[in-house]
């Protein structure tokens, strides 16, 4: 019954925001858009590739290539999901309504993960089909081994960065310090640790390079990586949380 | 000394200020008083060329603001306490207000000094307090050391000491043969600092007299008198005898008496002659708060109502109390509430919206607020508290005075002035 | 009813709450008063169980705030008007307060309706005035009908016409049985409002009293005497040994509460009086002698420098 009142509250919150909107929705629209453009350039560049490329070449993770931008979003919605309440003085009414702080907590993430979660979903697909559209002959179909794995996978990944923001934000508090180092680290220094050779093999095991494995259904030709897709997403779940259980520590210890 | 003269100010077709004319003169604390949205800070805005009037003028010291030589050095202003770049200290702040003046550094430290800040004058301001934020505009408004100073809500954020400092400020400011206009809501704090009060309602002036002019102007003076507790036949006998000569006469729920209508020695005299011992007979004068609700009832944002509480449905026990006004504080809800027909409220009106019938942010009167509409507590918790006719009164107060029917109204002023046509004080009465 | 015992909160060194022990009981309005740092706050964050007492106990109707099931129904706070997500509208905001309290959804249009906001109830906090945040505060204080009331400057930003509803609003509520527990710094309003006193200063209790009691522990208490026989009068008071000072014109002066023993002295011996008023201390001044010694941020002195002393040097040119 209590679980129930803090869920209904949680979503009666999100929902009257206008963050909530504009965040997913710029989510949705940036990987969409992005992804087809991608798969449109990958269609066009294809007669031009090696034969090594083109045996590597993933039609299914082409498609999701506007992800790298649109997980940004999905961060900013994660964040501030959280850090609103701080950021505005919500957290000492809300508390003050609801003293129980893992239940807080708990309903606060999972209202906003479950959100995520059908948003993330829907934009797999979408991202998927439109791309493969965009791609043509070279497309790759719904039924291909491990293709709709790599779709919902996508929908999962979407949803498994916005949580880890939350749980990043639980921690912070601050929305300006919590983007500040999250958009970055995702943007920037994650890629660069993942495709410097020197720092490959750390690099591999941050969320989202270790999260994005489960989208790739052809691995690349000297793919050395030491986990599958399932185990990527493990490795993902894992800083996820490992995120949330210091969010739930430091809210529990904090005052507010 | 400040001078405004037909002072208009438009907002497209919302008029914000409406013809005023008034005069601040120096050596006194004036008082600026109005309801939100009366034209306050659009008034106090214009007398720092802050805003172009749309009509008529205000000078200081006869020249229009803007044309002031060395405004800086004439004028001290304290408007809003968070116009203040967070990220200087409160001593760069001064500093940089000071150079732009031309103002030794020396007086920074003078009036960082004088406002109690000199500890923190280092510190960045976004770490202050309310308060301390309030402080350091004060320094601000002071840097100068101007003639002329305008306070808009000074005390707010400040605690008790702080409160009492900015008073004593502000008459000590105003001892030194300074001009000082202070607008505030808080009535209690006003008749403590002014000495003059300028009031507008809906943009036009209400009143523009003495504190003491204007509370015996809105309210009636009375008396208290408490015979002994021990013979309550001494009471209702001198309750007769006032009402016979016709005073007014309500009881206090301390159980002593509030007269108005009689001079104290007559009182005494009454009291003499019904052979009726008196152990307190004090002249009380009304508050500056009531004085004040009379005169700008007509023009209030936000009116508030009952609290129905169906979400609840659960009945208040048939017992429960109603609302009791607290011993020794007689003149809760005395004023009359506004009247029901109270229509435009149309400087509460959202632009574009400029003559709703209602104002669209009042809620409209609770039934409760109608006088001599009675009211069962039961059903309004929250209502304005209005007490059961006759309730723990032996002393029946005589039908002439039909207020005391409905206790919420004034016992007795004459009717409310429901102030939508007061534009002169002398309609107050 | 609040109860706190032994309530200590430290802040590594620094003590803000040092070892409170008070009961806020139903029925009256309670001030809660002290200068600025003194730990007001802290103890009401405590009081909600937003923050955690480094030593001590607070107990709300004999449990603690976490123990207690829809809080919101046994005790109402409003902490701080801005503590309101600014892009929520003020139905919004409070309807998300009700549903995780399990509160109706009409109530909220009610509390609306109470506090005066029903017409801007669509209308986002974020364009909000000072004074209607505060409305909307008391309204998601008021949400769950609850038994105790806590009030942290209720009257910060209102309109006159908003503090005399808020005033009234509280005494009310005490009269109805409820326990109300309100801070503010504004002495003159307090007078008005509370029946009992609780002051700290420096995060310890200095007075729980009455507010007439406190009044007068604190301060001078006289009673005011005219009369047209004042000569006769001034023998008789001698007669019966009560000090009398002379005051200027015709009216005397009696320390202490004596007014009653005074009104009898003169009906015994057919004076006529034309004013026997006891006079007290305002609140404010009791408040100030209490706490002198507990204030921060001392201004240099009542008054500011005379000119002559600062500003010379410039001032000639």
């Amino acid at each position: 019954m209590a679980a129930a009142q803090v869920i209904r509250s949680e979503w009666t919150k999100i929902r009257s925001v206008a963050s909530t909107v504009w965040t997913l929705s710029l989510a949705v629209v940036v990987t969409l858009v992005l992804g087809m453009l991608i798969s449109a350039l990958s269609a066009n560049e294809f007669d031009r590739m090696g034969a090594r490329d083109r045996i590597a070449f993933d039609p299914t993770f082409v498609s999701f290539a506007g992800m790298s931008l649109g997980q940004l979003a999905m961060i900013v919605f994660g964040v501030l999901v959280v850090s609103n309440e701080y950021s505005t003085g919500m957290i000492r009414t809300s508390l003050a309504a609801v003293p129980q702080r893992g239940g807080f907590l708990a309903g606060k993430i999972g209202v906003a993960t479950a959100l995520a979660l059908v948003v993330g979903l829907a934009t797999g697909f979408a991202a998927f089909f439109l791309g493969q559209a965009v791609l043509g002959e070279y497309k790759a179909s719904l039924g291909d081994e491990g293709v709709l794995r790599a779709v919902i996978g996508g929908g999962l990944y979407m949803t498994l960065i916005a949580v880890f923001s939350m749980g990043v934000a639980t921690m912070l508090r601050s929305p300006m310090l919590s983007l500040g180092i999250l958009m970055p680290f995702f943007f920037l220094i994650s890629n660069i640790l993942g495709n410097v050779d020197a720092t490959k093999k750390i690099g591999r095991f941050l969320p989202d390079q270790a999260g994005s494995r489960i989208m790739q259904v052809v691995p690349p030709l000297d793919d050395d990586t030491p986990y599958g897709p399932w185990g990527g997403l493990g490795i993902m779940v894992l800083w996820v949380v490992a995120a949330l259980a210091g969010g739930y520590l430091l809210l529990k210890k904090r005052d507010a | 000394m400040i001078e405004a003269v037909g002072l208009t100010k438009r907002y497209g077709d919302k008029t914000a200020v409406y013809n005023l004319s008034f005069q601040v003169r120096p050596g006194a604390v004036t008082g600026f008083l109005g309801p939100n949205g009366s034209g306050k800070s659009t008034t106090m805005r214009m007398i720092l060329g802050l805003d172009n009037p749309t009509a008529g003028h205000v000078t200081i010291g006869g020249y229009p603001y803007r044309r002031l030589p060395n405004a800086a050095r004439q004028v001290g202003a304290l408007l809003d306490a968070k116009a203040v770049h967070g990220g200087r200290s409160a001593r760069s702040h001064l500093l940089s207000l000071a150079q732009l003046s031309g103002i030794p550094a020396r007086r920074v430290d003078e009036v960082l000094g004088v406002v109690g800040l000199h500890e923190v004058a280092r510190q960045r301001s976004k770490g202050f307090s309310l308060g301390m934020g309030q402080r350091l505009g004060i320094a601000a408004a002071l840097l100068g050391d101007p003639q002329v100073l305008l306070f808009d809500e000074p005390v707010n954020g400040l605690d008790p000491e702080g409160i009492l400092w900015v008073r004593n400020l502000m008459k000590s400011l105003a001892a030194e043969g300074r001009t000082v206009f202070v607008s505030s809501h808080l009535m209690s704090e006003m008749a403590l600092t002014a000495d003059h009060l300028i009031v507008i309602g809906r943009g036009q002036l209400l009143s523009d007299m003495s504190v003491k002019d204007f509370i015996s102007a809105n309210s009636a003076d009375f008396a208290r008198v408490r015979t002994p507790d021990t013979e309550p036949q001494q009471r209702e006998k001198l309750s007769a005898a006032l009402t016979e000569a016709g005073g007014s006469v309500l009881p206090e729920q301390d159980g002593a008496l509030r007269v108005t209508g009689l001079p104290l020695p007559r009182l005494s005299d009454i009291a003499h002659e019904a052979g009726v011992r008196l152990w307190e007979l004090s002249p009380h004068q009304a508050s500056l708060e009531e004085a004040y609700m009379r005169m700008t009832q007509g023009a209030v944002d936000y009116r508030s109502t009952i609290d129905q509480k169906e979400g609840f449905q659960e009945p208040l026990p048939p017992g429960a109390q109603p609302p009791v006004p607290v011993p020794g504080q007689g003149q809760i809800g005395w004023y009359a509430p506004p009247p029901p027909q109270q229509g435009g409220q149309h400087f509460a009106a959202a632009p574009g919206a400029p003559q709703a019938p209602a104002g669209p942010y009042g809620a409209p009167d609770a039934p409760g607020a109608v006088p001599g509409a009675p009211v069962a507590p039961v059903a309004n918790p929250y209502a304005r508290p209005v007490p059961q006719p006759g309730q723990g009164a032996a002393v029946a107060a005589p039908p002439s005075a039909a207020p005391a029917a409905a206790p919420a109204a004034s016992p007795a002023a004459p009717a409310g002035p429901a102030g939508s046509d007061v534009t002169k004080p002398e309609d107050a009465r | 009813m609040i109860e706190l015992e032994g309530l200590t909160k430290r802040y590594g060194e620094k003590v803000a709450v040092n070892n409170l022990t008070f009961t806020v009981r139903p029925g009256i309005v309670t001030g809660f008063l002290g200068p600025n740092g003194a730990g007001k706050s802290t103890t009401m964050r405590m009081m909600l169980g937003l923050d955690r007492p480094t030593a001590g106990d607070v107990r709300i109707d004999g449990r603690h705030y976490d123990r207690l099931k829809d809080p919101l129904k046994y005790i109402g706070a409003l902490l701080d008007a801005k503590a309101v997500h600014g892009g929520r509208s003020a139905f919004n905001h409070l309807l998300c307060l009700a549903q995780s309290n399990g509160i109706p959804r009409q109530r909220v249009h009610e509390v609306l309706d109470t506090v005066g906001l029903s017409s801007v109830a669509g209308k986002k906090a974020k364009g909000f005035s000072l004074g209607m945040g505060q409305r909307l505060g008391i309204a998601g204080a008021l949400l769950g009908d609850p038994r105790i009331l806590m009030f942290d400057e209720p009257v910060n930003g209102l309109d006159p016409e908003g503090i005399h509803w808020i005033r009234t609003l509280m005494r009310t509520l005490a009269a109805q049985g409820r326990t109300v527990f309100v801070s503010s710094h504004l002495m003159s309003e307090m007078a008005l409002t509370a029946d009992h006193l609780v002051v700290i200063g420096q995060g310890r209790l200095l007075a729980d009293t009455s507010m007439a009691d406190f009044i007068a522990h604190n301060s001078r208490a006289y009673v005011r005497i005219r009369s047209p026989q004042r000569e006769r009068l001034l023998d008789v008071l001698h007669g019966a040994g009560i000090t009398v000072v002379e005051s200027g014109g015709a009216t005397l002066e009696v320390d202490g509460t004596e007014a009653e023993r005074i009104g009898e002295l003169a009906a015994r011996h057919q004076l006529v009086l034309h004013e026997l008023s006891p006079q007290r201390a305002s609140l404010e001044e009791a408040f100030m002698r209490l706490t002198a010694e507990s204030v921060e941020y001392h201004a240099h002195s009542d008054a500011p420098a005379p000119p002559q002393q600062w500003g010379d040097g410039w001032k000639k040119d």
